[in-house]
């Protein structure tokens, strides 16, 4: 029995992080009151979204082989690129046209680093952390200083229900909906060939580069979105905000069973890795450690954590 | 006209040093144009003493890196910043304690190194989240250690190792980077180690087949490079006087990027120290030659990331998929 469950673990990716989430929930939910209280949740999912959208746009690279260390800097530009396209244009029309533009630039720091990493076969980590000193910096043009803010009109949608239902809860909805389309395409098994044997893929016909280019801009769209997410709460312009995202996502992308040589785990995995660590904070926050104590027991869980993950995930064989 | 082009990217990718040197020469000249000084005895000698510190770290993440298996310490900053905490606590300013000082720091990153080297040759955790976890270990150690505060103190010994000249006008720190250097070349060409460590990093199951004990190899490396990391953070320690916690952040990547412009790839098995040795010297002489133009910071940055890709387009690409 406790073979079969071990074996079955081992098969999919996926339940180990499941299982991680419901002794988190649980243990969440007697440290903090009111825990299932439909205010408390939303807040809760509210803070987790961000990683959770960057989470899985750096599993679509790790799938593909691949890694993107610029995403913190890329949420960081987006934000700060949305906060003063907004302001320049003015009114609800600002909103929209700051919305698009830092879309637009997250798209295009994807493609850039999908260019680098697949068309001039540079090397994924120290390519991304060039591309992020970049974006980082350009951020800093776009707004040296932490100010700015969007009109209310954009925060009091964020934080509204439509027919019912809370705005959040249908950004996340929409997210597992596009994950679970993305995982029947072709594309997504092209991509799955392409992380685990990059040469096979080739020999096979597939459009390596093509697919690889592809993966980069999907994280680059996704670190933008995140930054929507995140103005949605916040509101104002930094240009420093995104540092934090960038680890944060790749141990999130750990954390739901995806292998970091390529081509083994399940996308899902990376919300449910972006939740874990939000779970892990709240559950430091409310367990009365005191505050300097946090960060260390913060460091072991996530270790620990990873380590257990990377012994039930490991690639079979 | 793209024959020359041709034959100068294959000379680069046989001689990647040679980009980064001239790169450097190029930037020593116009920075001297720009700010008369820029190049003058005293400068140099002030650039290279910040440039062995990235150096002497770089040194084990080179070493982590030929070992192959997507090898990488993201957790030297941290222990570099715990090493430099325990050496400052140890010796508080006392010349005589700055021998024991030493041996806490390197006692420290050889053990955090051995740790890492457990968790990725025998628990077999990827190298990149192995070390990302210590390093969160660490820095929220360091939170309870330091409660947000400086402390400790280099002894004035120190500080002269590292600030004033010592032998032709070179401080102490340059003669210590200058013997490494020879030191880890002859151990990577000539020891045994250091056959081992090359089969490891190029093909760890042939190494395994031909009798190298694959997974000691590994995990002595990963000390080695908490070793360097350990006296990375003492000398740190030496240049700014007393531990900033925050203030070794800025070593973890420039310690990867330093030894892949050197030449080593980041596929394992194939590089030198005596390239990383010149990749941490360009780096360091682009971070002041970007200083000296006239640029705001977000310019200087932007224009940093650059250079670094254009660099790394130069050469240091991986193998075509055929």
């Amino acid at each position: 029995m406790t073979g079969t469950m071990v074996a079955g673990l081992r098969r999919n990716p996926i339940s180990l992080a499941v299982a991680l989430l419901v002794v988190l929930i649980v243990a969440n939910a007697l440290l903090q009151k009111n825990f299932f209280k439909p205010g408390i949740m939303l807040s809760n999912l509210t803070t987790f979204l961000p990683l959770m959208m960057i989470a899985v746009g750096q599993a679509f690279v790790v799938k593909g082989g691949s890694i993107d260390l610029s995403l913190g800097a890329v949420v960081s530009l987006v934000n700060v690129v949305v906060v003063v396209m907004a302001e320049r244009v003015g009114g609800t029309t600002g909103i929209f046209a700051g919305m698009a533009a830092g879309l637009a630039a997250g798209l295009v720091c994807g493609l850039v680093n999908g260019v680098l990493i697949a068309v001039f076969r540079l090397q994924a980590i120290v390519t991304t952390f060039a591309t992020s000193i970049v974006i980082g910096g350009l951020a800093l043009k776009v707004l040296p200083q932490a100010g700015g803010a969007l009109p209310p009109a954009y925060y009091v949608t964020y934080g509204a229900s439509v027919l019912g239902v809370p705005f959040v809860l249908i950004v996340l909805g929409v997210l597992v909906g596009c994950i679970a389309w993305v995982a029947r395409t072709a594309f997504h098994s092209h991509l799955t060939a392409v992380g685990a044997n990059r040469q096979g893929a080739y020999q096979t016909g597939l459009a390596v580069a093509r697919i690889r280019i592809v993966s980069h801009a999907i994280a680059g769209g996704m670190a933008a979105v995140a930054a929507l997410c995140i103005l949605g709460v916040t509101g104002a312009g930094d240009p420093l905000m995104g540092q934090a995202f960038t680890l944060g996502s790749v141990s999130a992308v750990v954390l739901g069973g995806i292998a970091l040589s390529g081509g083994w785990g399940h996308v899902m995995g990376a919300v449910l890795g972006g939740a874990i660590l939000g779970f892990i904070n709240n559950i430091i926050f409310f367990a009365n450690i005191p505050y300097q104590f946090q960060s260390i027991v913060q460091g072991v869980i996530i270790l620990l954590a990873l380590a257990a993950g990377i012994f039930v995930s490991r690639k079979p064989g | 006209m793209s024959d020359l082009a041709a034959r100068t990217r294959a000379l680069l990718a046989d001689n990647p040093v040679l980009a980064i040197v001239i790169g450097t020469l190029v930037m020593l000249a116009a920075g001297e144009a720009i700010s008369p000084g820029f190049a003058s005895v005293r400068q140099i000698a002030g650039q290279l003493t910040v440039a062995a510190i990235l150096g002497i770290v770089a040194a084990g993440q080179g070493l982590v890196i030929l070992s192959g298996r997507e090898g990488i310490d993201l957790s030297v900053a941290s222990v570099m910043s715990l090493a430099a905490l325990t050496a400052g606590n140890v010796m508080g300013g006392d010349n005589a304690l700055t021998l024991p000082a030493l041996g806490a720091a390197l006692a420290i990153g050889v053990g955090v190194g051995l740790f890492n080297g457990f968790g990725v040759a025998v628990m077999r955790i990827p190298p990149l989240v192995m070390t990302l976890g210590t390093a969160g270990v660490i820095t929220g150690l360091l939170v309870v250690l330091t409660q947000g505060q400086t402390s400790g103190a280099a002894s004035p010994l120190l500080q002269g190792f590292i600030q004033k000249p010592f032998l032709l006008g070179l401080p102490g720190i340059l003669w210590v980077w200058l013997a490494l250097i020879l030191g880890i070349h002859l151990m990577l060409t000539s020891t045994r180690f250091g056959f081992n460590l090359y089969a490891v990093g190029s093909n760890d199951l042939a190494a395994e087949l031909s009798g190298v004990r694959v997974r000691w190899t590994r995990i002595l490396t990963y000390g080695l490079s908490g070793l360097f990391s350990g006296f990375g953070g003492f000398c740190l320690l030496g240049y700014t006087g007393t531990v900033f916690v925050g203030a070794s952040e800025q070593y973890i990547l420039p310690s990867v990027i330093a030894v892949v412009i050197g030449g080593t790839s980041l596929a394992g098995g194939k590089g030198s120290y005596n390239g990383t040795a010149v990749g941490a010297v360009f780096l360091t002489v682009l971070t002041a030659f970007l200083t000296t133009i006239n640029f705001d910071a977000a310019t200087r940055q932007v224009l940093y990331g650059l250079v670094l890709i254009g660099f790394m387009t130069a050469y240091g690409r991986e193998a075509k998929a055929r």
